[in-house]
Parts: structure tokens; sequence; C-alpha cells
């Protein structure tokens, strides 16, 4: 089985001289939850936002290709890419204080997916949008969906935007650490919403998070990146069972565990952060030489 | 922006108003220049100055006057204009449409023009557009208006004869308006030919006046649109599939006219003023143009009638923006 | 000597000190400069045409009206322009800029109490403001400057009070406090030398403002005798002649421009080269 979204190999340079990421391979099969896991600063964000098209101005892809459904997109033309993106790879961002325009009413802001990608029209693209703010559990929809932004809680909002996302059944969504900025307590509700609405609409989500107790629970297959490199990529169950890569190893026993609360905090040991370091400015001398 | 905030805003506006009223009044009577003796005929004696100035009220003491004209003023009575003999109400109430028009038909053309070229500099940023659009502004803003006037009337008027350079209407053409909204009469009566006429005339100053604003709005928008462009729900629009038009348009713009409107809130009320001179320049006939008259006349109840009068349109002029600037920041209604 | 000349390098200043020394030359050499008496008039030869259409070289720029020269009448009007440019502009930079430190300085009531004022004033529409004042005072030079002074000052007081307030909450103020200087002490020695490089590019900008103002009074024919030839008299005057010889109008005109765009040129340059951290 083919996967929905395969990376190969992708270079981004950042202003011809940075490399942001450094042959990244990552493949999401139709269906599945993936989770790319790092520390801040891995790269993992840059991933989801060369696949969605908004990496910065002045990074470009200098290597490799991304392929969804079977075409490259990074070779797309832009009006086409337009096309796929919003209907078949969607969003879910990571702030949801700042992701809603502050002028517009919800209203708009759901059914204009609904009708430049679906074709509804105003009556049904408003009856579509009700029910979609149902499906996320969010209490009278009517008053929401008439409500400005600034109006609704964060918790709202990251519901409305999931809502957003989810609302052309799209076939891949990319979640930038959709938990983040919300409470604890939000955060599992949401967690449970995200994966109901997952089971549902068999969409694949390319889920992105440093929080590794996020990944266990929700995904299938898990990539873990560190300095643009992905560094492990296994079946969830495999990488935290067995973890092959030593920084994977280092990654589990950094994390703080609650039946062991009086254990000092163990970092990332500098060594290994210098060692990786050292591979990738390698790796990138060999592009380099390679023209690259 | 309840009502109770719009009376609120005209009550605070009154202590400037009587401000305004009371340095005019005793800055017009230190004057020197006699109005009354220029009204007289050469031969006129001592006791005919002073029968004629205690008809006009001006023999009292300064105090005493204020107190008098105050009460007029509270009754609608501002008096009767020295030179030109009639009741400064009437006198203003006359003029003051063609003012209003010619105001509004440049906040219009100031208006759509920044949006315009705004929105061209920021969609064809780093390219020529850009540059022309940065270039004008520049130059429009280290240009008064009143030089602007001049440089249409000279380019536009005379040299490339395209518009009239004085004026409201063609005297020959065949339109009696029964208000003095020419434009808004127009338009209603649906005389195509007087409104093309009337537009033709009011292009050229309309359009000095509007400069400055266009200039300061165009400068201010592009900046708040760049800033719009950056924002994470900008981003949302262009993942949702939006185009970078359409994204401009429908979700920059609406958000960048807020801090545009907060810092060129002022300038607005700055065109009033403007209107003096480009009223005089192209012998246009509203208020800024009699109040130039008037003060070559020394005519003192119709200088102050105006000033008043500008006073008001002031403070008009400021609430109407606060209420836009409320219109457009949906956080701000609930106060 | 070297700082100066390294400001020259910046396009801007070096345009706009060159504009502002020809006008100097222009209003110091007027006598030996002017072919002829911009008073004289010569009505056998009016509305003589400029060179550039065939006039006659000894009225280069050909002749008004009433047969006067207008290249005379020109160079003549530079003195009253830089006059109450210089004059006005110094008053009201000192007026503003003593009102703006003490509102910036002592804050609290005196703040308030200027800050008020400022918006008063400003609430005023300032043509309006100038022509009765002008009206006011009569004709003169004096009334030109009286009016620019008392319209203007709030330019300076403003972002005299702004930068000063600034430079207030900075370190050295805090110490010399300590140390036991009296304020208006720590004023002069202190803070005004930080906030003169300001100052400059103000009093610039404010020089091109009042040889708009000057131009536009002597235009309603409001400002000094008509004796005195000045830009915006020489429009007016061309104005009325507009379509015969438009050139009466466009010659100082132009002058007014280039003087205005110069000034803001050296204003904005000295602004950008003097502060670079706060360029743009």
């Amino acid at each position: 089985m083919s996967s929905l979204l395969d990376i190969r190999d992708l270079d981004l340079t950042l202003d011809g001289r940075i490399r942001l990421l450094r042959r990244v391979c990552l493949q999401v099969r139709a269906g599945s939850i993936v989770g790319l896991v790092g520390e801040s600063g891995a790269g993992k964000s840059m991933v989801g936002r060369t696949v969605l098209g908004i990496a910065p101005a002045n990074a470009r892809v200098t290597h490799g290709a991304i392929v969804f459904d079977g075409r490259d997109i990074t070779r797309l033309p832009e009006d086409e890419r337009r096309h796929i993106l919003g209907r078949e790879i969607a969003f879910i961002p990571q702030n949801p204080m700042t992701a809603l325009n502050p002028v517009a009413r919800i209203a708009p802001q759901v059914t204009d997916v609904l009708r430049m990608h679906l074709g509804l029209d105003r009556a049904a693209a408003k009856a579509r949008a009700l029910k979609l703010l149902t499906d996320v559990h969010l209490r009278e929809p009517e008053r929401v969906l008439r409500a400005y932004p600034h109006e609704l809680s964060g918790g709202q909002r990251q519901r409305v935007l999931i809502a957003i996302a989810f609302a052309c059944r799209p076939k891949l969504i990319i979640a930038d650490e959709p938990t983040t900025a919300l409470d604890v307590t939000v955060q599992k509700q949401i967690l449970r919403l995200i994966r109901q609405l997952q089971g549902s609409c068999g969409t694949a989500i390319l889920f992105i998070t440093h929080d590794l107790g996020v990944v266990a629970k929700l995904c299938d297959h898990v990539a873990v990146m560190h300095g643009g490199r992905v560094l492990e990529s296994a079946p969830a169950a495999q990488l935290f069972g067995w973890p092959a890569h030593e920084y994977t190893r280092a990654l589990f026993a950094a994390t703080p565990r609650f039946d062991r609360p009086a254990e000092l905090l163990k970092a990332v040991p500098a060594a290994l952060t210098q060692r990786l370091a050292e591979e990738a400015g390698a790796l990138d001398l060999a592009v380099r030489g390679h023209g690259g | 922006m309840s009502a109770s905030y719009i009376l609120r805003r005209l009550f605070w506006a009154i202590p400037t108003l009587i401000g305004v009223a009371i340095v005019v009044f005793v800055l017009v009577r230190v004057v020197p220049g006699d109005p009354i003796a220029m009204m007289l005929p050469p031969g006129a004696t001592a006791d005919d100055v002073g029968r004629l100035r205690a008809m006009y009220g001006l023999d009292a003491p300064i105090a005493k006057q204020f107190v008098v004209w105050s009460g007029e003023v509270l009754r609608g009575d501002f008096g009767n204009s020295i030179s030109l003999r009639e009741k400064v109400s009437a006198l203003v109430l006359g003029r003051l449409p063609a003012t209003l028009e010619l105001v509004i038909v440049a906040v219009a053309a100031a208006c759509l023009l920044a949006i315009l070229l705004a929105i061209s500099a920021v969609l064809f940023r780093g390219r020529w557009p850009e540059l022309v659009v940065d270039v004008g502004t520049g130059l429009a803003l280290a240009i008064p208006d009143f030089l602007w006037g001049l440089l249409f009337i000279l380019v536009l008027g005379v040299l490339l004869p395209w518009f009239p350079i004085s004026g409201r209407i063609d005297p020959t053409l065949d339109f009696n308006p029964a208000t003095s909204f020419y434009l808004v009469e127009a338009l209603v009566r649906m005389r195509w030919d007087a409104l093309g006429n009337l537009l033709h005339h009011i292009v050229l100053p309309a359009l000095a006046l509007a400069l400055p604003l266009t200039a300061a709005l165009t400068r201010v928008l592009k900046g708040s649109l760049i800033d719009a462009m950056n924002q994470d729900y900008v981003v949302l629009a262009r993942v949702k599939g939006y185009s970078r038009t359409r994204t401009l348009w429908r979700v920059a713009l609406r958000n960048a006219l807020i801090p545009t409107v907060t810092l060129t809130g002022v300038q607005f009320s700055f065109l009033i003023g403007g209107t003096v001179l480009i009223e005089y320049l192209f012998s246009y006939p509203g208020i800024g143009n009699l109040a130039i008259a008037a003060v070559t006349q020394r005519d003192l109840p119709l200088i102050q009638g105006l000033i008043l009068t500008f006073a008001i349109l002031f403070i008009l002029t400021n609430l109407v923006v606060d209420m836009t600037y409320g219109a457009l920041n949906p956080k701000v209604r609930q106060a | 000597m070297s700082p100066f000349l390294a400001l020259l390098r910046h396009p801007r200043i070096a345009f706009g000190s060159g504009v502002l020394v020809m006008m100097l030359i222009a209003a110091l050499t007027a006598p030996w400069l002017a072919p002829h008496d911009p008073l004289e008039q010569d009505l056998l030869n009016s509305f003589q045409l400029p060179v550039w259409s065939g006039g006659d070289v000894s009225h280069a720029l050909g002749t008004d009206s009433l047969g006067r020269d207008i290249l005379s009448r020109l160079i003549y009007s530079a003195r009253p322009a830089l006059i109450v440019a210089f004059v006005a502009a110094l008053c009201a930079g000192i007026l503003g800029t003593a009102l703006g430190l003490a509102a910036g300085y002592f804050g609290g009531r005196i703040d308030s109490a200027i800050s008020r004022l400022v918006d008063i004033w400003m609430s005023f529409p300032s043509v309006l403001l100038c022509i009765v004042l002008a009206a006011v005072l009569g004709a003169g030079l004096h009334t030109v400057v009286i009016a620019i002074i008392i319209i203007d000052w709030t330019r300076f007081c403003r972002v005299v009070r702004a930068e000063t307030m600034v430079q207030k909450s900075q370190d050295y103020v805090a110490s010399a406090l300590t140390i036991g200087l009296k304020p208006a002490h720590i004023v002069a020695s202190e803070i005004l030398p930080n906030v003169a490089p300001l100052l400059l590019t103000l009093f610039t900008l404010e020089m091109g403002i009042a040889i708009v103002v000057e131009a536009i009074l002597s235009f309603v024919g409001l400002s000094v005798s008509s004796g005195v030839p000045t830009w915006g008299g020489i429009i007016q005057e061309g104005r009325l002649y507009v379509n015969q010889a438009w050139w009466l109008m466009a010659l100082p005109m132009a002058c007014i421009i280039l003087a205005v765009l110069g000034l803001n040129a050296l204003g904005d340059g000295l602004r950008v080269a003097i502060d670079p951290v706060k360029a743009r």
C-alpha cells in the first residue's frame, strides 16, 4: 500500500546557506496518524509548513520531493497547489488565539472553505457549518457561528479550527502542536475529539508535537527529528518498546515520570547533541560537495 | 457606539467650543483697522462713527459684548455681516452645503485612491509599482495642498485645459436647484448633464484637497497591510486555499484599516481647514472662500460665526472618525 | 571639519544643503546678483517672454504685467522667505522646546496642563487661525513670523516632550540626580544635548513650513506690503494672468517647491544620518 504522503530526501535551505531540513524522509499512509516529535528547533514544524506551502518566503526546497497522492507538490504551479490545499490537505494551527480573523464572525470563516472547494450555496454551507460545529462538541453552535473570535475561549476557538480543518473531509491534516497552547484538561478533550473525527472521516494526520505522552496515546507511527534530520521512524509500539536510536532513548530518559516523581530530571547529554550536530554538519558538507 | 457615548462626546465638545469662541472674540477685537470706519464714506463725522458702532454693539466693554453675543448665538442668531449686510447664519448656511459636498467628495476620493494604491504597492512588492507609490506619497506629503492646487490649475487647467479652474458649475447651464446641495439634487433629479458639469468642476479642488490625506493614508495603510499579511490568520487563509489577491482584499484589508484609522484619524479634520485655501484658489463658493473674504474685510460677526462653524465641523469630523473605528473593530463595540 | 563633510555624502543632505545654500546666496547677494531692480516698472515691456520662448536674455525669465523683471523679483524674494524661515523656526523652536522640556521632565500636573493646551491648540484649523492672526496683526514680516510661531510651536513641543520623557528614564539622569544636580542644570546640560539632533531636524522641517506659510499669507495679501516681492505675492499676481502668461505663476511656484523639497530632504536626511538606529 503506497503512502498518501511521501516526503523523499527533502532539503529546505534558508537564504541559500542555512539548512533547515536535511534529507528528511517521511511517509504517511492513508487513514493513519503519524507523530513527528523532537525538541524545539528540530524542524518538525518546518516539515509541516513546507508541505502546506507556508514555509518562510526566503526558504527554498533545494532537494527532494513531496509526493502527495502521486503528485510532487513542490513542482506544481501555484494555482494547482491552491486547489489541493484546503480541500485535500488541511491544517490545524498551534495558536487558536491568533489563527482566526479577528474582524470576521465565525460563520464566514467556516463556510468559506465549503463554498470555495465544495461549491455549496449559502444555505447549504451554513447548514453544513452548523453540523460541523456540533461534531466538534461546541454547545450553542448557532451562537458560535454569529460570534466574533474574541468572544470565544481558547478551547472553543481550537474546536472551531478543528471543524474548519475537517470541513471538506480532507485526505490529510497537518496538526502543528494543536494542544500546546491549551490547558491540560482541555488538551485531553481536544485529543479525544481529533481521534474521534479522524476515525469517522478516515483522514490521515501528521501530528507535530514535542509531547511524547500525546504521541504514545494517539499515533500509529512515529518519527523522531533533531537538527532538521529524521533520526528514527517506526511504528509507535516498536519505537516506545525498543527505541533504536541513541537520541530516542535519551529523549525517553529525559521525560519526567509520574511514577518516579522524586527522580532528578535528566537532560539529553551534551555529548550526544554535539555528535548529532557534527553529523548534520558533515551531511551539509557532503551535499555542498555535490553542488547541492 | 451607543447613543449615550455620542452624547457624552458632544457634551465634552462644549468647553472646547466655548474656549474657541472666547479666543476668537477677544482676538478679533484687538484689531487695528476699524471696520466701522471702513464702512462709512470719508466725510463721516465722529458722531456717525459712534452711532454706527453703537448699532453694532461695539461700544460696550468686551465682556459685556461676549455675553450678549453668546446669548444671541444660543438663540441661533449669529448677528449680521458688516461687509455683506446679511444675517451671518443665512450666509453660512447658504454656503455650507457647497463645502460639505467638496469635503465629502475629497474624503471619498482619498479613501478609494489610498486603498487602491496601498494594495497595488503590496501586491507588487519589490517591483516598480511599489516604488512609484512610495515616491509619489513622499512628494505628495512634502508639498502642501495649496501648492498642489496651484499645480493642478497650471497643468490641468491652463496648459492642458482639461478641467475648469473656478466656480462650482457652468453658469450658462440651465439648472435651477432648490437647495444648495447641487450634487445631491442633480443626482436625485437625474439631471446627468448638470451632474457631469458639477463633477467636472469639483475634480481639481477635491483632488488638491485630498492629496495630503491620500498620501498619509496610503503610507500607513501599506505598512499595516504588510503587518497584517504576516499574521497567523492570513497564513490560515492561504492554507485554506485563498489566492494572494483574495487574501489581501478579503482578509488583510479589513484588519489593516483599523490601525490606519487610528494613526491617520486626525488628518481627516485637517481637511476641513484645507478648504479655506483650496476654495479661495478655485473660487469655489463655500465657507472657506467666505472666510478669507471675511478676514480681509475685518467683518467681525462673520469671522466669529465662521470660526465657530469650523470648530463644530472639526468636532463632528473627529466624531465620525471615531464611529468609523468602532464600526471596523468589533472588539471595541461592547464598550 | 570631517563630520560635516561625511554628512554631505548622503544624497538627501547634499541636495537639501545645496538648495539652502543657493537660497542664502540669492538672499545675501541679491543687489549684485539680480540683473534689474525688482521694483522697476517698464510698462512698454510688459509680458516679455522668457528666454526659452524666444525672449531677450536681458529679461531671462520674462517680465510681469508691469514690466518688472521676474528673475530679479524671484531672487529678491529669497530674502523675506529666508528671514521668515530662520526667525520663525527659531522662535517656534525655542518656545516649543522650552515647554516640551518642562512637560517631559516634570511630568504630573505641569505635563497635563501643557498637553491639554497642545491638544486644544491643535484642534484649531491652523490655516484659518493663521489668516485671522494676520488680519489682526496687520501686514508685515513680523506678522508672518508671529503667526507661524503661534501656530507651529506645538510641533516642537510634542516631539521634545516625548524625547525628554525617554531621556529622563535613562540611567545618566538618575545618576545626575543622585549626585544632587538641580533639575534645571540636568535639563540644560544632560538632556538638551541628547535632544539636540532631533531639534536640528525639526528646525529644517519648520523652515520649510514657514516658507509655505509665508507664501500662503502673501498669496492672500496679508503678508508684507506690496513693495517687497515675495514668491507668494508673485504667484498671486501671476494667477490673474495665468491664461496669457502661465510662466508668471509657474516660476515662483517652482522656487517654493524646490525650497520645500530641499528643506524636507535636508531634515529627513539629517534624521536618518544622525540616528541610524531610529532610521525609518
